[in-house]
């Protein structure tokens, strides 16, 4: 780092860019960047750059995301996302917990979505135990994920909002996930990081009475959708921040690894829910949302009718679910009921075993993956036969996404950024991990 | 290392069997890369392939077999396994990198590993073929102390830059102290 010399009379404010990994490579030619002195002479040269550090806290809420631009005026001349604020060691924890455990663990990744997390931890590890499950687990398990959807592209509703300074968008959206909230609290006991998807099933059954509550929340976020829409779609000013802003194209998107809404604005209508469907998305209909020009006002309208369509989703669940086992039957797997545990002695040693020592899984790998609200995420096990994964790896699709920026954030204005990086809508922690 | 490679054991995958008859890529990639050794995982089609032949492979993968996106590339540490599932054909190392590779058009994935060694751990960089990987090698050069030759950006990405040590090497112990006893008081 620099020595900053501070004289009395004069304040210097500087600013380098020499940290290692997170330096911005000098670019070609006349434009380089140069320190910011700022004394009471005159400002520099209009034609020098500077380098901008954005983050890692800073009031878009798009969590420790650090950002260097090198900005010309207004224009960003390139910009370097800087990760790793939020990284906490969650694969190798996964590594010391039991599979029975890894689901506490995983779902804490995407916190916005975190039964996605548990969803395609608690396949990969059932994959490898060539496990099936019965119908009404697949089912609640497509229920949940999709009110997760839900709520996760309602929170992108909020914060994007707010980045774009639409201020009452955010409580707007905050009002109608908090109904979505309570819904999954009735369900799961917990209004985030549910750990109720886990290998074998799902932890409870349904409540009574669940067919009620969901259908009043799809109702009342229809009618907070149609809300935002009214609100923002037609908005000139909103449309002003938001069209042809951060243009992506198909190619770019594919060559930088972005999936999920991203992808799917450029005209590329993937959906894996669509394209290798698991759980029982081949048996209930709803549409795939795409748009063609690219642009972070796209990719707000994509989740918005994405929002729509996985209440379709929901409402499908509540007519059509089957009755039935919630989880595996498999004592070796799944615990036996809390009741058995004082009848019967086998019963009792299952519970003790899974809690202690936990099932063991035989040696293979497996990746899995599914369309969580970002994109596509996966996770790669790998198992050795006993009781703890030898590698717990999810594949975060903020991790790539974020790699999107590259193609969007250079050449456009420095408050576009903001809007772009908000549409990419990244959740640090799965980024970390 | 555990001896998993000297006797052959009864859980380990089916000893190299031809690919399936739909899986023609695996096919290709057999036929146009001799060393490597197929397997059916769980379901889905594994490659194992040499570390020379790791650039020439993804290549081949990209343009001639349209695999669109490398969705993940990791590695796997396999230090102290009691177990482990790795093909006849294949002679395991300490660690491996596991690219996962997904063809759009043809809807289908394909998932290659390679075998890197303790002694060398170096692997030619594919993150100019698919620009997507410039964070993932990041990741598993951080994480793991695997070099990719020919990254542009080869650096730290999620620990601090001036850590010492590779977080999801088995033997980096996170910073334990170890817990010491005194000799037990007796009941109170």
């Amino acid at each position: 780092m620099s020595d900053r010399v501070t004289e009395p009379e004069q304040v210097r404010l500087e600013a380098q860019t020499d940290e290692g990994a997170q330096e911005l490579r000098p670019l070609e030619g006349e434009a380089r960047s140069r320190e910011l002195v700022l004394t009471g002479g005159p400002w520099p040269d209009a034609d020098d750059t500077m380098i901008l550090n954005m983050g890692p806290q800073h009031p878009s809420t798009h969590g420790v995301l650090r950002i260097m631009m090198e900005l010309d005026g207004e224009t960003v001349l390139r910009a370097k996302p800087v990760v790793g604020y939020l990284h906490t060691g969650m694969e190798k924890t996964g590594e010391e917990l039991t599979y029975v455990q890894g689901a506490t663990n995983v779902t804490r990744m995407d916190y916005a979505a975190p039964l996605s997390n548990e969803l395609v931890y608690s396949m990969a590890v059932e994959r490898l135990l060539d496990l099936e499950l019965p119908p009404r687990a697949t089912w609640i398990r497509m229920l949940l994920v999709e009110l997760n959807r839900v709520s996760s592209h309602l929170l992108f509703q909020a914060t994007n909002g707010m980045d774009l300074g639409a201020v009452s968008m955010m409580i707007y959206g905050w009002r109608e996930r908090e109904f979505a909230l309570r819904v999954l609290e009735t369900i799961t006991g917990l209004r985030m990081n549910h750990n109720f998807i886990r290998p074998g099933g799902v932890a409870a059954d349904l409540p009574d009475g669940w067919q009620e509550d969901v259908l009043e929340l799809c109702d009342l976020v229809e009618r907070g959708v149609n809300e935002y829409n009214e609100l923002l779609s037609d908005n000139p000013i909103w449309r002003e921040r938001t069209v042809g802003i951060g243009v992506l194209t198909t190619d770019e998107a594919l060559a930088l690894g972005a999936t999920g809404p991203i992808l799917r604005s450029t005209g590329f209508a993937w959906d894996l829910r669509r394209a290798q469907p698991y759980l029982a998305y081949d048996d209930v209909e709803f549409d795939v949302i795409y748009t063609q020009n690219g642009d972070v006002f796209d990719r707000y309208q994509i989740r918005l009718y994405e929002i729509l369509e996985s209440l379709k989703i929901v409402r499908q669940c509540v007519e059509r679910i089957p009755p039935g086992d919630y989880r595996v039957q498999d004592r070796k797997v799944t615990p036996p009921p809390r009741a058995r545990i004082d009848e019967s002695m086998e019963a009792l040693i299952h519970h003790f075993k899974l809690f202690t020592e936990g099932f063991h899984v035989p040696a293979g790998e497996t990746y899995v993956a599914i369309e969580s609200p970002r994109g596509e995420i996966g996770c790669y096990l790998v198992a050795d036969g006993t009781s703890k994964p030898v590698r717990l790896h999810i594949r975060a699709p903020s991790f790539y996404n974020l790699q999107s920026m590259d193609a969007m954030v250079p050449g456009g204005m420095f408050a576009d950024a903001v809007a772009i990086v908000s549409s990419i809508d990244p959740i640090m922690g799965e980024v970390d991990r | 290392m555990a001896d998993s490679a000297d006797e052959p054991r009864e859980d380990v995958h089916e000893p190299g069997p031809p690919p399936p008859p739909d899986d023609e890529v695996a096919a290709a990639v057999l036929a146009g890369f001799p060393g490597a050794c197929f397997v059916d995982s769980h379901g889905q089609s594994v490659v194992y392939v040499g570390r020379a032949q790791w650039r020439d492979v993804t290549a081949f993968l990209r343009d001639e077999q349209r695999f669109t996106q490398c969705v993940d590339l990791t590695a796997v540490d396999h230090l102290v396994d009691v177990e482990r599932a790795v093909p006849p054909g294949v002679a395991p190392e300490r660690y491996e990198v596991v690219a996962n590779f997904l063809s759009y058009p043809r809807n289908r994935r394909l998932r290659v590993i390679c075998e890197v060694p303790a002694g060398e751990p170096e692997v030619t960089s594919i993150a100019d073929l698919y620009p997507s990987l410039a964070f993932a090698e990041r990741e598993v050069y951080d994480l793991f102390g695997i070099d990719f030759t020919g990254h542009r950006d080869i650096a730290r990405i999620l620990m601090p830059d001036d850590w010492i040590g590779h977080p999801l090497r088995k033997d980096d112990a996170p910073a334990r102290v170890p817990v010491t006893f005194k000799e037990d008081p007796g009941p109170r």
